[in-house]
């Protein structure tokens, strides 16, 4: 047998995202789109990971809390923000583009578990309701 | 006691749109409208206003929104509740009182004051240290210009009691706009809530207001996600969210009919989270809230149902943010177009560079980025090789320079003119020559309770 155990892809194909800011930390709140996608998000998805990922650019703490009420992962980083909004040279001085930058890290799944995830309609009421638009 | 009340969403910052509050008064069957004018940096704004004159610092977008609003909230018995005061509550009410006066409308207008706490954090004997690293606030004493406790919810019940139709305060908690008009209406026990269930109601109701204080980010706006987002229905007439709670705290999140925007599971629980910490401590004045059983269920289209927030009493402490000038900054942005635009805009900032080191000027940092490459991202933007940016039609730079000296701050866009004739070819679009700003760095820290003493007084109709 030779196939490939598992398949990497970005956050963004199974979570969405918003972030903000206080002070010098931005939070994230990443939102799996189903019961599935929060397995696998809850799994992959450390501080360790998170700050590794965004250790290129930012050396912070990363401190991370699992919602499973709301299929939902809580992130705060440190020392993100150039000391705080009003002294960030960044165009982006509130992070507000963050929360996408967090949705580029790339995990690993199973090609079974990204085929559960895709498969499993999103929990929320959308007007057209397909996972993928 | 009433049964339920139905509040809507103000503005969710100063200069957001106030078109959706006019649905949401019209068509929305709300009871009162909570209006959260200022972010976390507004008050380094308003501090700005007050600077260059005494009877300015408040958020002056309330006085067009209410010559707006008010006529359409009076006949209806909507009540308005706001934070527009910033800096200067009394002139903010004074304002909206003189312009709604003209028009033949006077509303008991009720106002706020008492968070401001610059006086205590000036005090050489008082510890006020950095709530998130802990230094000291001596290194940064001298240098402060603000500094704001956030109020809780309490002055506003009692301006509703007094039977003010419009409250306007400084600073208080955010969510404390909604909670005032929740405890108001629905005969909530706040500074004597002593059981669980009174701490629920009121986590209930700080959850409301932490939905709501966002405007268009708790019902589609601002949707962070990839695809998905486009299906969220007519952005541009947006409906800001509109909570309808029980007396037991069950609050229904929705909208205005007509409006554009989407209230669901998903785009709720993105704004819950959002710029929230420990979500099983998010604390306020009035109640310490545990997000971490609440449960948001769809109930049809544009309806989600919360239920499950736990609360606990408050600290003893107030939350402060107090702000201090931090040196200057000057900014540059140029354009560079093919071919080499890459190996141009590096030679320019080697030339920058050399120019800063030759004239001794003074600065800390020269940050630069590339818009349209990296400043959305930094370094996890992928980045194209030198030979394929070469290739580019063209690249943009934005140089920052960082400054304690605001004489360097001021030559710094000097620097570049020059280059025109004499740099690198092919540009456009150079911007910057006079750019200097003042930067200001934010401590937050904490003040004992009993050292910060909320005031409400009822506006005495003009003559």
């Amino acid at each position: 047998m030779n196939h490939t155990p598992f398949v990497k892809i970005a956050l963004a194909q199974l979570a969405h995202a918003r972030s903000g800011d206080k002070a010098d930390w931005v939070d994230f709140g990443l939102f799996a789109w189903n019961e599935a996608g929060y397995r696998i998000i809850e799994r992959e998805v450390t501080a360790t990971k998170v700050q590794a990922h965004f250790a290129p650019w930012i050396a912070g703490q990363v401190d991370a809390w699992p919602l499973p009420n709301m299929l939902a992962l809580k992130f705060v980083l440190h020392g993100a923000l150039q000391g705080g909004g009003a002294r960030n040279l960044r165009l982006d001085n509130l992070g507000k583009a963050m929360g996408a930058a967090l949705l580029r890290m790339e995990i690993e799944l199973s090609p079974e578990e990204f085929e559960q995830v895709q498969k499993s309609p999103r929990r929320g009421w959308w007007p057209e309701a397909s996972l993928r638009t | 006691m009433t049964q339920s009340i139905r509040i809507g969403s103000g503005l969710g910052f100063y200069g957001d749109n106030w078109e959706p509050v006019v649905a949401s008064t019209e068509r929305g069957q709300v009871q009162y409208i909570a209006s959260d004018h200022l972010a976390e940096l507004t008050l380094a704004i308003l501090q700005k206003d007050r600077q260059r004159d005494p009877s300015l610092g408040y958020a002056r977008d309330v006085v067009p929104m209410l010559l707006r609003l008010w006529p359409l909230m009076q006949p209806r018995g909507v009540r308005f509740v706001c934070n527009a005061g910033g800096l200067n509550p009394m002139s903010a009410a004074r304002a909206v009182q003189t312009a709604l006066a003209t028009q033949g409308w006077h509303p008991r207008i009720a106002v706020v004051s008492g968070d401001d706490v610059l006086t205590p954090l000036q005090t050489p004997d008082s510890r006020f240290d950095h709530l998130m690293n802990g230094a000291q606030v001596t290194s940064v004493r001298e240098r402060l210009v603000f500094g704001n406790a956030y109020l809780g919810a309490q002055p506003i019940v009692d301006a509703l009691g007094q039977g003010a139709d419009i409250v306007i305060t400084g600073r208080v908690a955010d969510a404390a706009l909604f909670l005032g008009p929740l405890v108001h209406g629905l005969g909530w026990k706040l500074a004597d809530a002593a059981t669980p269930d009174d701490f629920n109601r009121l986590a209930q109701g700080l959850t409301v207001g932490h939905l709501l204080e966002c405007s268009g980010q708790g019902s589609g706006g601002n949707f962070g996600s990839q695809g998905h987002w486009q299906q969220i229905p007519d952005l541009a007439h947006i409906g800001y969210p509109i909570a309808e709670v029980l007396a037991d705290g069950t609050a229904f999140i929705t909208k205005a009919p007509g409006t554009g925007g989407l209230i669901n599971f998903d785009t709720v629980r993105q704004q819950l989270l959002y710029e929230v910490h420990n979500p099983h401590a998010y604390f306020s004045p009035d109640v310490v809230l545990d997000m971490g059983q609440i449960e948001l269920r769809d109930e049809g289209e544009h309806r989600v149902r919360v239920t499950g927030a736990l609360g606990r009493a408050p600290t003893d402490q107030l939350k402060v943010v107090a702000g201090f000038r931090d040196g200057f900054k000057a900014e540059v942005s140029w354009g560079f177009s093919w071919p080499d635009a890459w190996d141009k805009v590096q030679a320019a900032e080697a030339m920058i560079r050399s120019q800063l080191k030759e004239r001794h000027m003074r600065f800390d940092e020269l940050f630069v980025e590339y818009p349209g490459l990296n400043s959305a991202h930094g370094p996890l933007a992928p980045m194209p090789s030198a030979a394929q940016l070469n290739q580019r039609a063209e690249i943009w730079v934005r140089m920052v320079l960082r400054t304690p000296s605001k004489a360097a701050a001021d030559g710094f866009g000097r620097l570049f003119p020059w280059m025109a004739l004499s740099g690198p070819a092919y540009t456009c679009g150079f911007q910057g020559l006079n750019s200097t700003s003042e930067l200001l760095g934010i401590w937050p820290t904490l003040i004992p309770r009993h050292r910060v003493s909320a005031q409400m007084e009822i506006l005495e109709p003009c003559a």
